[in-house]
């Protein structure tokens, strides 16, 4: 491929100044040629998300993120605020509502707890991919290619090591996405973004 | 003489009691009261008070002075240059043409020399400050056309005083003796030296006042004295009416001049809070003075010459007036307001007659013949005003209300009442109608009255005090009344008016400040918007964010703010009953605010805020 792939990052943290993990990956990328990150609670802290503008935003970019810290299984409230506002019906889905098709998307998320506890039979009960269904059904609806989640688990404990590294392997997965050629039926076969990148 | 005194004192105030507030309620207005209650206690009809009336009137006069000190304390100067067209335009068209035709009558229809005529003439084309002022603060009719112009006039006059002061001596004829004038300091003085002494006396206004006026008070608020402060304000004052005086200026203009100088000086406000209700006392005790000195007995002996003579010079003032409105494309409404406002004989006329009686230009005779006609056309214009409003207005100028049109018969059509749709009540009207409500407006400016109708909305026109306005303009069907009006004093009388004639009409009421939320929620309304809250707020949260906080947190705080500065003053209004009165002093709001920073402390708004932290979490 000779052009790169634009980005978009859905940035959304309510309390971006006290964060650790997301500083530091966004750090990683922001340099990244064809990356926008638009930084939702900063752009609408009253919530009245301007829905034109958000759309005209996905026209111009091929691959989506939604990053943000794992809140009670979900995403921060302005992300699902932007969600129903922005993929309206007959736009983004339903009848003549195309506008999104063939685009691709995934969710990079931290979470306090560790991997083990987002098992069948961990604390947690269900995995992290099955926690992410409505996000996945979501991006079909709007006929979106669904990826797998880049995911930083123990993010209360993580070292300043560890997260550094975690940051370059952002950075290299959303290099790798961008700027190669990639085939999405390898990368579903992976839980994770990150187990993928790991493998290659 | 002491008990002279407190007798006299007592009839006085105890008249302006009974007077002022019955006069108020069937809307007849303070000056009206006060010069019934003059008459009432006058020598023809109770006979209280004899011909001190006069003198208290001379010691009273001190509150036009006063009020013009007040006035310019809310001018600067820039305002002063940008009207200074109309000063000059308006002014003298008004002074020339006025003159010139009152003059003509006198000398052809009652045969009196040149300049007799002329000086009778001059002194009857004065207008009544003290009236016109009042009753403009009192409408809130201030910054209205008709307001602003008749201001500029009255300006003009004050500043022509001077020189036809200086002019009237030049029309004596016959031989007088020359101690029989007041002397002022430079009357020997030649017109030249008259002239310097004139403008040095005002340039030295400016200088004291930005030099050693300024630094003295804040000397003086420094002992914390209350009672010094306003000493020193009301020594202010009366020195440079003194020195005004000395030089022969109208004191008026003098103070003027010095409440300018100061309009820009941080003292402003307890300037004005401090010598306000003096000004109030004696322009009450002025009008009452008028009142007092109607002379009943020549009215019953020469009623027609003396009630021709009100007609026509109130008749030729005001078309005169309307004319040089009508020059200065004044709308009609406003321009018939002007006129009429304007068209009664001042205070000034008193001094001038008085002075020309002196210089025997104009016979004794005369000068008491003609003092009567200048206190009828005082008390008049209270009343023509009245039937302007009542009469007039609704069939020659902007109606009431517009031509009825078909009922709308949705829901929510005119449910909600605006009254006062300056540029806070005209945001709310707009963003109404943005959203498919058609709010009902009530407004007292004709020009925009008229210009809101072009535009489609559906306005009343009037004082939003007066129940029966109130009434068609729906207020009992309406679910809710805006009281948007920029006086505070106004918006209060509203508020009341509706809450006591209409208890189901729900009230959201401007507040312009925290000190006027107090007054608002004593009356018993809950929705209250401050002006300076939520924009103030507003622009704190670009400010952090600016400094590079982040834009939501800075907007939670903002919203966590309001919350709690709400419940503070809330909390604050029921404490400041503590202190029994109703109108709050200027230190006493200042106790208040040290309150309010108090709490703050106690608050810690800078606690740490615990959402989304994950700190207990880390363990």
């Amino acid at each position: 491929m000779d052009t790169i792939q634009r980005t978009l990052v859905l940035f959304a943290h309510p309390r971006f100044e006290n964060s650790r993990i997301h500083a530091n990956l966004l750090n990683h990328i922001s340099q990244l040629p064809g990356v926008r990150i638009h930084d939702l609670y900063e752009y609408y802290p009253e919530f009245n998300i301007d829905i034109k503008f958000e759309q005209e935003l996905l026209l111009e970019h091929d691959i989506i993120i939604w990053m943000h810290p794992f809140y009670w299984y979900s995403a921060p409230p302005i992300l699902k605020q932007w969600i129903d506002l922005v993929l309206e019906h007959g736009w983004a889905y339903g009848k003549n509502g195309n506008e999104l098709k063939g685009k691709t998307i995934f969710n990079c998320i931290s979470s306090g707890g560790p991997r083990e506890s987002y098992q069948k039979d961990g604390f947690h009960n269900y995995t992290v991919n099955e926690f992410l269904r409505p996000f996945e059904r979501t991006a079909t609806l709007c006929q979106m290619n669904y990826l797998p989640p880049f995911f930083v688990h123990g993010s209360h404990k993580i070292s300043d090591e560890e997260l550094e590294n975690l940051g370059k392997l952002y950075h290299d997965v959303i290099k790798k996405i961008t700027q190669e050629i990639i085939i999405l039926s390898e990368i579903q076969q992976y839980d994770y973004l990150n187990d993928w990148i790991v493998n290659r | 003489m002491a008990e002279d005194f407190l007798l006299s004192a007592i009839i006085f105030l105890g008249a302006a009691i009974v007077c002022v507030p019955i006069a108020k309620k069937i809307g007849l207005g303070s000056v009206l009261g006060y010069l019934i209650a003059g008459i009432l206690i006058g020598p023809f009809v109770l006979g209280f008070v004899g011909q001190e009336g006069q003198d208290i009137m001379q010691a009273a006069e001190f509150g036009v002075v006063m009020m013009l000190f007040l006035i310019g304390l809310e001018i600067n100067p820039k305002e002063i240059w940008v009207i200074r067209r109309s000063i000059f335009g308006i002014g003298s068209i008004q002074l020339a043409l006025s003159s010139i035709v009152i003059g003509a009558i006198f000398h052809v229809y009652y045969g009196l020399s040149h300049a007799t005529s002329f000086a009778i003439a001059l002194s009857l084309s004065m207008s009544s400050t003290a009236i016109i002022l009042q009753t403009l603060k009192e409408k809130g009719l201030n910054k209205s056309s008709a307001g602003q112009a008749a201001f500029s006039v009255l300006l003009f006059q004050d500043i022509m005083v001077i020189p036809i002061l200086a002019f009237l001596p030049l029309l004596v004829t016959s031989d007088i003796r020359n101690d029989t004038l007041e002397q002022t300091f430079i009357s020997n003085l030649s017109p030249l030296l008259k002239t310097i002494t004139v403008l040095g006396a005002m340039a030295s206004i400016i200088v004291v006042g930005l030099f050693i006026v300024a630094p003295l008070m804040k000397m003086i608020a420094r002992t914390r004295l209350r009672e010094l402060f306003t000493a020193t304000a009301l020594f202010l004052v009366i020195s440079v009416a003194y020195v005004m005086k000395l030089v022969g200026i109208s004191p008026a203009l003098g103070t003027f001049l010095a409440g300018v100088v100061l309009a820009n000086s941080s003292f402003r406000h307890e300037l004005e809070s401090d010598i306000e209700p003096f000004k109030g006392l004696l322009l009450g005790l002025f009008f009452i003075g008028v009142g007092s000195t109607i002379n009943f007995q020549l009215i019953y002996q020469k009623p027609v010459l003396i009630f021709m003579l009100v007609l026509l010079i109130m008749l030729i003032k005001g078309i005169v007036l309307f004319l040089a409105g009508k020059t200065f494309k004044i709308k009609f409404d406003q321009n018939i307001l002007f006129a009429i406002l304007l068209s009664q004989v001042g205070e000034f006329a008193f001094v001038l007659l008085n002075f020309s009686g002196q210089l025997q230009i104009v016979s004794p005779d005369w000068t008491e013949l003609l003092m009567v006609v200048v206190a009828i056309s005082m008390t008049f214009t209270p009343i023509l005003l009245l039937l302007n409003e009542r009469l007039v207005d609704p069939f020659f100028g902007v109606k009431e209300a517009a031509e009825i049109k078909e009922a709308d018969n949705i829901d929510n059509q005119h449910s909600v009442i605006i009254a006062g749709f300056g540029h806070f009540g005209s945001t709310i009207g707009r963003f109404l109608k943005a959203n498919g409500i058609k709010a009902t407006i009530l407004d007292n400016d004709s020009d925009r009255v008229e210009l809101l109708r072009k535009m489609g909305f559906e306005v009343y026109y009037g004082d939003a005090t007066r129940v029966d306005l109130l009434k068609s303009a729906g207020a009992e069907k309406a679910k809710m009344l805006i009281a948007a009006i920029d006086s505070p004093d106004i918006n209060h009388e509203v508020i009341e008016v509706a809450r006591k004639h209409f208890p189901n009409l729900k009230i959201m009421a401007r507040a312009r400040n925290r000190f006027d939320a107090y007054e608002i929620l004593d009356l018993g309304v809950m929705n209250i918007y401050r002006e300076t809250l939520y924009t103030s707020v507003h622009m704190a949260v670009d400010v952090l964010h600016e400094l590079g906080i982040r834009h939501y947190t800075a907007t939670r705080k903002a919203q966590d703010f309001i919350r709690y500065d709400e419940d503070a003053m809330r909390k604050l209004a029921s404490s400041r009953h503590d202190t029994k009165t109703y109108i709050l002093t200027v230190r006493e709001q200042i106790e208040l605010e040290e309150k309010l920073l108090s709490e703050d402390l106690h608050q810690q708004m800078t606690e740490r805020d615990s959402a989304w932290d994950s700190a207990t979490l880390k363990g």
